[in-house]
Formats: structure tokens, C-alpha cells, sequence
């Protein structure tokens, strides 16, 4: 018999505190579990990472159960939740054994590569009736989640086109020797930075119907984009423009923006504030015609413990509570965080994205060579198939 | 030690605004020439403040140079500097992994690569060196200016926190106190917890800087849990935030302030003469004195009659 079944939704309710493990300690597993080892109904089973070092430090110094193995430590140690921070590449497997398992799970962002796999753990979830969730923390910010209450409230009336933007300062140099810089392994502009506006404007407006128009550029990486720009379509003509570019250095930080246009008024959001004017009969209480300014000072609710930024300890404090099988007012009303189905759907686009750039579709001048894909590393062949017509210019060009 | 009862910060400097990122923007823009940070500077140094507490961003190193320089300039300035500036590290990071990001920042990584490559274990003093060796990194730009207190910024003090890595807390303390003869200080967005993990770690009457405001704006654990702490006297507080980033009018949240005995100290930003003008005629109305004349004079050498002060001190500081 399965021993973890007791502890899933449909069972009694979990019984304080919840047991959390760690997997992967990066950047962003280190800030997992400096918000869960402290929250107050949670007890931290064990710690895993492939780093000897990390491990070492953490188990002289904090005492935690270190493992380099999370097939082991899935075997050896008894928890309810598993936070699965490792590199993109390796979250298929580690989250099928969490969830096989029994586990309620946290994934960092994006889920899988491949939507299909995103897909089969949807079920797997589904099926073993655990907790899942993705690290998709701006749904956490206030300004954001105000946007998102505002929309469905109907203030601007029926959006017709939205703009989502982040541009940061993450590859400002040629080297880079993480996973970050590797393509394979689930780096890039696209998974790491794109994902989020991606899954924000999936958030506000629904699963789009297509993308065109994807440009996927390199500035300064090898292997891996660093801006991504495309044009997506929803149902009943609506469209959004996605602006992505992680070698900005104007930025001190990742900075993500979106804005809406809707028959009865604008949404103007970051991660600051909520820029609103309203000019239809249906304002929101608390709202009038014209401009409106809320800002994330007002609107943010206190978290358990906090690291750097609300958002990042609200979405554990959510996952918590859930799991624990309780409310949470780390989110709106009638909103969500991004289950493993959203996440999905933002790899579904990702995919999306991915193939129209191979496509090689575009609207050419009659006598230019279109290619729209990027260039292949050795700079000087170009795959069979990417050139489509190739004029006189053109061959002028190719010829140099 | 006393600390001024206002102390002038750098965020608006850096671009840093918790309201606006337009305005942070603009800030960026207006300050990206170090003579009108200084100008800045100038202007609250003109105002009666004697402090400046900053980060350790590369920028700083220019001010430093400037004070150092032209000591006429700021006669009796002194620093307290926080560190590390937390973007510097979080971009090293991704950039090169979290080993090769300290290896970055470590002059001497002679300890890391014999671990690292040598594949021995780690001791406590080589974790006891490394932090070591990342404060004096730090605190390199500030050398022959007198830094009296020396922060460590907050993402770093709640991630420890969080992880309970707190020994981190008692080695910091320990060669901030014996190498610079300075006093520790801990930057938090948890302050209840960070207390009580301080005074496990042996420290006592802690100097700790947090986000004191009368809305709660960023401050875990509850605006009544601070409160407490804060009444029991269980450390030196350094309120930040209390405008909450222009939520709260400056008067109303400085007279809220001034009803907290234990907040002795607190820092604000301002990017015009006007606004730190006004703010320091406020806390004047309040406390009477922005800095303390006793320290200035000691470094001034001048005489100073110190009943007189003590007297004066004494009616300032209420019941302290």
C-alpha cells in the first residue's frame, strides 16, 4: 500500500507540520529554502544537490540532511512536498519520481522543455492527487494580481490587444559557464526570461489560438538567444506583442512590464504599480473615470519570511497552505497560481514560438533572401529550406 | 557608541525606488554624474546630517574618494556601510554558478581551490575565512574614513536567517568588531526573528536596521511583533522605510517614529535640498538634534563642555 496516500487532498486534512525536501540549491533553491525552513508549519526533511560543497556547508552549519541523490532521497526520507530547483533539463524526472511518489510538488519555472512532458505530469498529478505548482511568482506580485482582479471585473471592458516586456541584465558579457548559457539544458532568454510574460499574458487573457512574427536573437550568447519578440493571437481577434531582452544593462534588474488595451480603458503594470484609466460605465469600487494609481506598498499583504520580495514568499506561503489543505491570502479571489496545467500551456506557447521560428515564414520584398530562424553558429551556412527566394541582393550577399 | 538620530541613505542614488520605476528611472538618469551625488551629499551635509549609509555599489567608491581627497569637505562624516551590494552577487551567480561567483569576490581563493580542486573537506575556518575575506573585499573602498558601523544587507542576513546559517552572524560580528573596531550591524525585512537568531548567536543589543513604518509596509512577522521586540529594548533600531516610500506623509510618520523610545535612529533618502530640508526641520521639531554634537566635536578635537551636553542629550532622548 502506498504509505503517502493518507496525506493527499481527498484524505483527512494534513496534519501540521508539513514536510518539505529541497531539490536543487542554486540561486533559486537557496531562496526556497531560506522562505520554507522558517515557515511555521513546515518541518524541512532533507536538502539535495549535486554540489559537494553546498551540501557540506549546509549540513556543518544549519544541520540539515544532505543528499547528492534525489532518487535516494526520495527513498530514504519520509516528506509530504518536494521543491524541485534544479536546471529546466532535469525536472522531467525529478518531478515523475516526486509525484509517483505521492509528493505535493513546487517546480521552478519553466516546467518542462517540452510541452508534451509538461502534459504527462499534468495527469501524473492529477492522478496521484497531489499539490502542484509552478515558481511563476510575478502571479504573486500585488500590482500584478491587481491587474488580474481589474480584468476579470470587466473594468476596461473587452481587451483587444495587450504588450508584455521584461528586459534585464542577465548576459551582459560573451562567456557564461552555467546552465543558464546552455540551450539543452533549459537556458536562454526564452526559458528563463520570456516564460514569465508568457505566462502572464496566458494569465490575463487566456490560451492564445497562434504566433507569428517570433524573432529569437543573439546578442552576446553562443548557444542561446537573448531577446525574443513575436506577435500571439487569441480568439475573437485579440493579439499581444511579447518583448523579451536579458542582455539590457539600462536595467539593475529583471524588470517585466505589461500593458493593456481594452473598449473601456488601459492597464498599465509592473511590478511597482498598477496604472489604470478607466473610462467606461463599469468601475471597479475604490475606482473612478480617468486615471487610477495603485501601488504594491498598498496592496501588498505581509508574508511569513521575507528574502527579496513578496512575491517569492508568498507563492511557498500559497503552496503551504494548499497543501496543508487550507485558504490562503497570498492570493486574490477567484485568481490561481500557475498549476502545472498553466505551466503547460506556457510551454505550449514556448513550443509555439519555437517552431515559428523555424518555420521561416515571413513576407519578403520580392528580391530579398527571407530568414527569419537565426544564424547557424559557424555563421557561414545556412540550413537548406531557410532561404525561400533568393533575389539578386541577395545573392550578391551570399556570394561575399 | 551613539548614532545620529537621522542618518541620510543612497538608495535614490541607485536607482532604487519601491514605488515607481519611472522615477527610479529618472533618478538613474539624474545621478549617473557623481558631482551631483555630491552636490547631493553636500546639501544634507549643509543640513546638519552626519552620516551617510550606503552599500558597498561600485559608485560609492567614488564618494569615498571624494571625502578622502577633500576631508574639508565633510569634516565630520562618517560611514556605515552595508554589505554586499546584493545585485553584484545575484548577477555573478547566474553568470558563473555560485562557487565561481565567490571565487569572483575572493581575492585570495587559495582556500577555495584547495577545497574545491583538492576535494578535502570544508572546516570552519575556512568558512570562517571566506567571510572574512568578503568583508575586507567590501570594505576596501572605505579605507582611512571612519565607518563606525558596518551592515550586512538584508538579502544576505534573511537568506541566513532563513537557512538558520546563523554562526554566519557571529563571525561577521566578531572581525567587523576586531578588524575595524566598528560595530555590527544587521540589515532585516524580519526583525523579530532576526533578534531572537542574534541573540542566540551571543549577540546582545543588536544594531539593527528594518523597515519601521506606521502601515507595516515590509515588516514579517507584524507590525505588533516589532513593536514588542522594540519595547523590550532587545536591540538598537535603525527605522528605514518610514515613509513607506511616499505612502506616508513625512510628518505624520516621523511623529509616529518619535513615539517608538527604542527606534534611536532613522535613515531616509532624498534626491533635493528641498526635501532633506524639510525632513530634517521635522525631526529637529522632534528630537531637537539630527547628530550628535558630542561625537563631531571628539573628532574635531574641540572642547566642548560635556555637562552642557549630557543635560542636552538627556532632554532629547527622552527617558534614554
Amino acid at each position: 500500500m502506498d504509505t503517502h496516500r493518507t496525506y493527499t487532498r481527498n484524505d483527512s486534512p494534513q496534519l501540521r507540520p508539513l514536510k518539505v525536501a529541497v531539490i536543487g540549491l542554486g540561486k533559486m533553491g537557496l531562496s526556497h529554502l531560506s522562505i520554507i525552513k522558517p515557515h511555521p508549519d513546515v518541518t524541512l526533511t532533507a536538502v539535495c544537490d549535486a554540489s559537494k560543497l553546498v551540501l557540506e556547508v549546509l549540513h556543518k552549519y544549519t544541520g540539515v540532511e544532505v543528499y547528492s541523490d534525489a532518487t535516494r532521497m526520495l527513498a530514504a526520507v519520509e516528506t509530504d512536498a518536494v521543491v524541485v530547483a534544479t536546471p529546466t533539463a532535469s525536472h522531467l524526472d525529478l518531478v515523475s519520481a516526486a509525484v509517483d511518489a505521492g509528493k505535493h510538488v513546487f517546480c521552478e519555472k519553466p516546467l518542462t522543455l517540452r510541452p508534451e512532458d509538461s502534459l504527462a505530469l499534468v495527469r501524473a498529478a492529477h492522478t496521484r492527487q497531489v499539490h502542484h505548482q509552478v515558481g511563476y511568482h510575478y502571479r504573486f506580485v500585488a500590482a500584478f494580481q491587481e491587474c488580474k482582479r481589474l480584468l476579470d471585473a470587466g473594468a476596461v471592458g473587452r481587451v483587444v490587444h495587450a504588450q508584455a516586456e521584461a528586459y534585464g541584465p542577465v548576459i551582459l558579457k560573451t562567456s557564461g559557464s552555467t546552465w543558464r548559457s546552455r540551450r539543452d539544458q533549459g537556458g536562454g532568454c526564452l526559458y528563463d526570461y520570456a516564460a514569465h510574460p508568457i505566462d502572464l499574458l496566458n494569465w490575463y487573457l487566456g490560451e492564445p489560438l497562434s504566433v507569428s512574427g517570433t524573432v529569437m536573437g543573439t546578442i552576446l550568447s553562443a548557444e542561446t538567444e537573448d531577446e525574443v519578440y513575436a506577435t500571439i493571437r487569441y480568439p475573437e481577434g485579440v493579439s499581444s506583442q511579447l518583448s523579451v531582452n536579458w542582455s539590457d544593462e539600462s536595467q539593475r534588474k529583471m524588470s517585466t512590464r505589461v500593458r493593456i488595451w481594452g473598449t473601456h480603458g488601459t492597464i498599465d503594470v509592473d511590478r511597482q504599480e498598477c496604472q489604470v484609466y478607466l473610462r467606461g460605465p463599469d468601475v471597479p469600487d475604490g475606482y473612478h473615470q480617468g486615471w487610477n494609481v495603485r501601488y504594491t506598498t498598498d496592496l501588498s499583504n505581509p508574508v511569513n519570511h521575507y528574502v527579496r520580495g513578496e512575491e517569492y514568499s508568498a507563492q511557498l506561503d500559497y503552496f503551504v497552505d494548499r497543501c496543508l489543505d487550507r485558504s490562503s491570502g497570498a492570493m486574490v479571489e477567484g485568481s490561481g497560481a500557475a498549476d502545472f496545467a498553466s505551466a503547460a500551456q506556457t510551454d505550449e506557447v514556448i513550443g509555439m514560438l519555437l517552431r515559428d521560428r523555424d518555420s521561416g515564414t515571413a513576407t519578403a520584398r520580392p528580391d530579398v533572401a527571407v530568414r527569419t530562424a537565426p544564424p547557424s553558429r559557424s555563421g557561414r551556412t545556412a540550413r537548406p529550406g531557410r532561404l525561400r527566394r533568393v533575389g539578386a541582393t541577395a545573392r550578391k550577399i551570399l556570394a561575399r | 557608541m551613539t548614532m545620529d538620530r537621522l542618518l541620510f541613505g543612497d538608495n535614490q542614488f541607485f536607482g532604487i525606488n519601491h514605488m515607481s520605476e519611472q522615477k527610479a528611472r529618472a533618478q538613474a538618469m539624474r545621478f549617473q554624474d557623481i558631482e551631483v551625488v555630491l552636490e547631493v551629499l553636500d546639501a544634507a551635509y549643509e543640513a546638519g546630517l552626519r552620516t551617510f549609509m550606503c552599500t558597498t555599489h561600485e559608485r560609492i567608491a567614488e564618494i569615498c574618494d571624494a571625502a578622502r581627497l577633500r576631508p574639508e569637505r565633510y569634516p565630520e562624516l562618517v560611514f556605515f556601510p552595508g554589505m554586499p551590494y546584493a545585485h553584484k552577487y545575484a548577477n555573478a551567480v547566474t553568470e558563473r554558478g555560485m562557487v565561481g561567483a565567490v571565487r569572483q569576490f575572493v581575492p585570495d581563493e587559495g582556500i577555495l581551490s584547495s577545497v574545491v580542486r583538492g576535494g578535502r573537506s570544508l572546516a570552519r575556518k575556512d568558512v570562517e575565512g571566506l567571510i572574512t575575506l568578503l568583508v575586507d573585499a567590501e570594505m576596501r573602498m572605505f579605507e582611512g574614513l571612519p565607518t563606525p558601523v558596518v551592515f550586512l544587507q538584508n538579502v544576505v542576513v534573511d537568506l541566513l536567517l532563513g537557512l538558520e546559517f546563523t554562526e554566519a552572524f557571529a563571525v561577521f560580528a566578531r572581525h567587523v568588531r576586531e578588524r575595524y573596531g566598528a560595530e555590527p550591524g544587521f540589515i532585516t525585512m524580519n526583525l523579530p526573528s532576526l533578534v531572537q537568531a542574534l541573540e542566540d548567536a551571543g549577540i546582545e543589543e543588536p544594531v539593527v536596521c528594518a523597515n519601521i513604518n506606521k502601515i507595516g509596509f515590509r515588516m514579517s512577522g507584524g507590525i505588533d511583533a516589532y513593536l514588542d521586540v522594540l519595547e523590550q529594548h532587545r536591540c538598537r533600531a535603525i527605522a528605514m522605510s518610514v515613509f513607506a516610500s511616499g505612502a506616508i506623509p513625512p510628518r505624520e510618520a516621523l511623529e509616529w517614529i518619535a513615539d517608538i523610545p527604542a527606534v534611536e535612529s532613522v535613515v531616509f533618502g532624498a534626491s533635493s535640498t528641498a526635501h532633506i530640508e524639510s525632513t530634517v526641520r521635522i525631526a529637529r521639531e522632534l528630537w531637537g538634534q539630527v547628530s550628535d554634537p558630542v561625537r563631531n566635536a571628539r573628532r574635531n578635537g574641540s572642547v566642548l563642555d560635556m555637562r552642557h551636553h549630557q543635560l542636552g542629550l538627556a532632554s532629547l532622548m527622552g527617558d534614554e
